[in-house]
């Protein structure tokens, strides 16, 4: 599904430039659940950002499906994050003056579904996270836990192949955080990619694949010994 | 770009922005509305002045003065009048030339007119039939002065409808007498004038006048028309027969102060190219008053497209091309100019409308206003300005990249 093969992707800060991500060989197929684990600098963010082509790349190859992602438009750029990848965020990104229901509607927007259409859809992803009493609520009416599920469901909403997340536990307290992973579980045993970056030990062993980054390299890989499994 | 899921985002974004929408609005509403208070205003200006022309347009008017140049062994300070065969002059070989007339005036105190107790000062004016088409009078009962009166001394007058409701109050004049200065005339008709000063007069055949008041064969004022004659023409016939006046009458015709001569036609062209001068500046004011609007909105939409910049990162991840984000933005100023504009426009013409009713036409002001092909124009005007003032912030919003737009302050 992903296809890294020796990614270079670097920042020009002024006069000097920061070389962020230095040669990355990756590997993540269908289905897969993984966690990209590092410190703070250590480029997952920056990786996440490249595999969910909101970022480009200086060197390298980076295959999404099968399909070389290089030089792409924004227009094709826009297209392929809307049919292959759905986002979840640490601060949610909810729109704030959307109710849950738009929100979750949204990208069928994009894809020229119509209004009543989409609705009924985002309805039905409400009822599947279990917020459809909140469909109507604005995000500030909402808590954090039920703001990261109405986000989910914003990203399920498309059928993408792959689920990115960045620090989607960050702002949820350690209850809320196993929840939503959980949730990531359940997604995953359909058949979806789920790719999550975080800097939290437990979370990323509730994955079944640990890619850890240092200083822009992958330092090590390996399968959490205790993986709980719930789905 | 124009479905309606479209104009449902930006409608649903406007509602839940009121204020906002509101401010953007404003300055657009308030260009509109003083482009049309000084569209109008120009136009009452124009229309006040120009009422002035509502008489006979082509209208030439010549009278006698003193002589300032000695001509021909004759001394200066000599009185120039025209008489009957000046008309004749005028008039002979000069198809073009219609509605000749004399006009003698009876002004100043001395002659009154009375019927039975009721007095009155009005002016009185010996005239050919004529100059009841100079003078763009409207019959409004009887009949008007014809050749029969001229030629068989007739002493009939036809009065003003100022005269008629000072002297008769309710009655019907016509076939009653008048008494001028203790001579009875048969009123054969009522006039009226879109001037009203000038239905305060009461016109008699001039040939009665020249036996009665003022013995003898002056016609003190010459006025005729020109047919559809152009300014460049109508000069050159005024020029034409200023020198045979002054050979005839044995003047030096460049002497300025023997004669006198005005050309309605002239007049109306000098003042008619005054006002497409004022009404160009006003309409600039007007423009530069719009764009100043124009420039508010495209100010405050760059605003609110910073403000939005996270939410446009947001679409843009969940699959937003830039060409959505651009349709958004201009559709959304398009929507506020649009809607700001004919506010301002519907506004404009309610005050412009009060102004009317408000002000009392004058000789400057009068029936201030904008015709409908001005409204239409200002309308696509702002349709085309929603447009522009979007298109830069529209541009902005498409270029913002939704990693930075996503980035966790």
């Amino acid at each position: 599904m992903v296809e890294i093969k020796n990614l270079h992707k670097s920042y020009d800060t002024g006069a000097n430039s920061l070389h962020v991500l230095k040669g990355i060989d990756l590997q993540i197929g269908q289905g897969e659940i993984v966690s990209i684990m590092g410190s703070s600098g250590s480029g997952k963010s920056t990786l996440l950002n490249v595999i969910g082509i909101l970022d480009s790349y200086d060197k390298g190859d980076y295959l999404l499906n099968g399909t070389l992602m290089r030089n792409l438009s924004e227009k094709q750029a826009a297209w392929y994050r809307n049919q292959m990848i759905g986002f979840v965020f640490q601060s949610f990104n909810l729109i704030s003056f959307k109710n849950a229901m738009e929100n979750v509607a949204l990208p069928l927007y994009y894809q020229k579904v119509s209004r009543r259409k989409r609705n009924n859809i985002a309805m039905e992803y409400l009822d599947k996270m279990g917020l459809l009493p909140w469909a109507t609520h604005m995000p500030n009416e909402l808590s954090g836990g039920q703001k990261q599920r109405v986000a989910i469901a914003r990203a399920l909403i498309a059928n993408p192949k792959i689920i990115l997340a960045d620090e989607p536990t960050g702002a949820l307290d350690t209850q809320t955080s196993y929840e939503v992973m959980d949730l990531f579980q359940e997604i995953n045993s359909a058949g979806i990619t789920v790719i999550i970056v975080t800097h939290e030990k437990d979370i990323s062993e509730r994955t079944k694949r640990v890619i850890h980054l240092k200083d822009g390299i992958i330092d090590r890989e390996y399968k959490p010994q205790i993986n709980l499994q719930y789905a | 770009m124009l479905d309606i899921g479209l104009w449902q985002e930006i409608f649903s974004t406007m509602r839940k922005n009121k204020l906002r929408t509101f401010l953007t609005g404003f300055s657009v509403a308030w260009g509109i509305f003083i482009l049309m208070i000084l569209l109008g205003s120009g136009n009452g200006l124009q229309k006040g002045v120009m009422h002035n022309f509502s008489d006979a347009k082509n209208s030439v008017w010549m009278w006698g003065g003193r002589t300032s140049v000695a001509y021909e062994g004759m001394n200066i300070g000599r009185g120039i009048s025209f008489k009957n065969d000046d008309l004749e002059f005028v008039q002979n070989g000069r198809p073009q030339i219609e509605n000749i007339s004399g006009r003698i005036g009876l002004w100043g105190g001395e002659y009154h007119t009375s019927y039975k107790n009721e007095y009155g000062d009005f002016g009185i004016q010996g005239i050919n039939p004529g100059h009841q088409v100079t003078e763009n009078i409207k019959l409004e009962s009887g009949r008007l002065l014809n050749v029969f009166d001229i030629e068989k001394f007739r002493k009939v007058a036809v009065i003003g409808t100022i005269v008629k409701e000072r002297l008769f109050k309710e009655e019907d004049p016509i076939g009653k007498y008048i008494n001028i200065n203790g001579i009875p005339f048969l009123v054969v008709g009522v006039f009226g004038d879109i001037h009203p000063g000038e239905t305060e007069r009461v016109y008699l055949p001039i040939t009665v006048v020249q036996k009665t008041f003022r013995p003898g064969t002056n016609v003190e004022l010459m006025t005729f028309t020109i047919g559809n004659a152009t300014l460049a023409e109508s000069k050159s016939l005024v020029d034409e027969l200023k020198t045979g006046l002054a050979r005839k009458h044995k003047f030096d015709p460049n002497d300025q102060s023997a004669m006198g001569s005005y050309n309605t036609l002239e007049d109306y062209q000098r003042n008619l190219n005054l006002f497409i001068g004022i009404n160009f500046f006003v309409g600039i004011i007007g423009i530069f008053t719009l764009i100043a609007g124009l420039v508010g909105v495209s100010n405050i939409m760059l605003i609110v497209v910073k403000e939005r910049t996270k939410e446009i990162g947001i679409r843009k991840a969940i699959g937003a091309t830039p060409g959505s984000i651009v349709g958004l933005i201009i559709a959304e100023a398009l929507v506020i100019t649009s809607f700001a504009g004919y506010i301002g426009l519907l506004l404009g013409v309610v005050v412009l409308e009060f102004l009317n009713k408000l002000l009392p036409a004058s000789q400057f002001f009068r029936n201030p206003g904008v015709d409908f092909s001005i409204a239409i124009g200002a309308a696509l005007l702002v349709i085309l300005a929603g447009v522009i003032a979007g298109f830069v912030p529209a541009r902005r919003a498409a270029k913002i990249k939704p990693i930075v737009a996503l980035r966790d302050e």
